[in-house]
């Protein structure tokens, strides 16, 4: 009963690795809790994006992942 | 309607790509396209390229139908490299066709304007033995502001 979350881009670096397995179900306080501090005041950011089973959260304060999810946080893209 | 959309491991050669669009269209009358390559301003040694697959192709295929619905064209291609590359390495090439002139040049303009601030991809430099990821760019957000208000 888990859910994985991946930290993309730069919030790789942040964070040491390429992905978390928590506990499922996770909602965003839950998310806030499991990534540290550092990363929790990045996802703070606007323009920090989260997806959940390959789609992006309008309002990702609503998150609400379940068992088998996949969480990825999403930092400003670069550009193409 | 001939389509190309890809994400690329390895090298590619964007003559080749931009001939196929071409040649995907008997009704061509003219064929438009752009393609970048990794550039070694600011002593960089090598540019490497990640995404986020599940957003990263559809992005691009809605982008392509984007493109379709707003300008008369007959052919599009959008085709992207990821992973490491060194300057001088084509990086992204799209090429549309048209019977117009205008909708094919239009039609690169706005994919590449879109793909350059909305595409999930992030980058990092290699510069004097570091990794530098890459910020985003104020002047990407108003690239693409361009085609909000027409």
């Amino acid at each position: 009963m888990t859910v994985t979350i991946l930290f993309l881009g730069p919030l790789r670096d942040a964070a040491g690795e390429e992905s978390r397995a928590v506990p499922a179900p996770l909602d965003w306080t839950g998310l806030i809790g499991a990534v540290g501090t550092d990363i929790a005041q990045q996802l703070a950011d606007d323009r920090v994006n989260i997806a959940c089973g390959g789609r992006v959260l309008a309002d990702k304060t609503s998150l609400q992942a379940k068992d088998g999810d996949e969480v990825a946080l999403l930092p400003p893209v670069s550009g193409g | 309607m001939f389509e190309d959309i890809r994400l690329l491991d390895g090298p590619f050669d964007p003559q080749e790509i931009i001939q196929a669009t071409a040649d995907s269209t008997m009704s061509k009358g003219g064929v438009a396209n752009f393609t970048g390559y990794v550039s070694s301003s600011g002593d960089v040694e090598a540019l490497e390229l990640s995404h986020y697959e599940p957003l990263t192709l559809p992005g691009m295929e809605d982008l392509a139908r984007a493109a379709r619905d707003r300008f008369d064209i007959t052919a599009i291609t959008i085709v992207h490299r990821l992973g490491r590359m060194v300057p001088g390495d084509p990086i992204v090439c799209v090429a549309a066709a048209s019977r117009h002139r205008r909708d094919a040049i239009n039609a690169v303009d706005f994919a590449m304007d879109h793909l350059k601030s909305a595409a999930w991809f992030w980058k990092r430099e290699l510069r004097g033995g570091t990794w530098h990821w890459i910020e985003p760019r104020g002047a990407d957000h108003s690239d693409l502001a361009r085609w909000k208000s027409e």
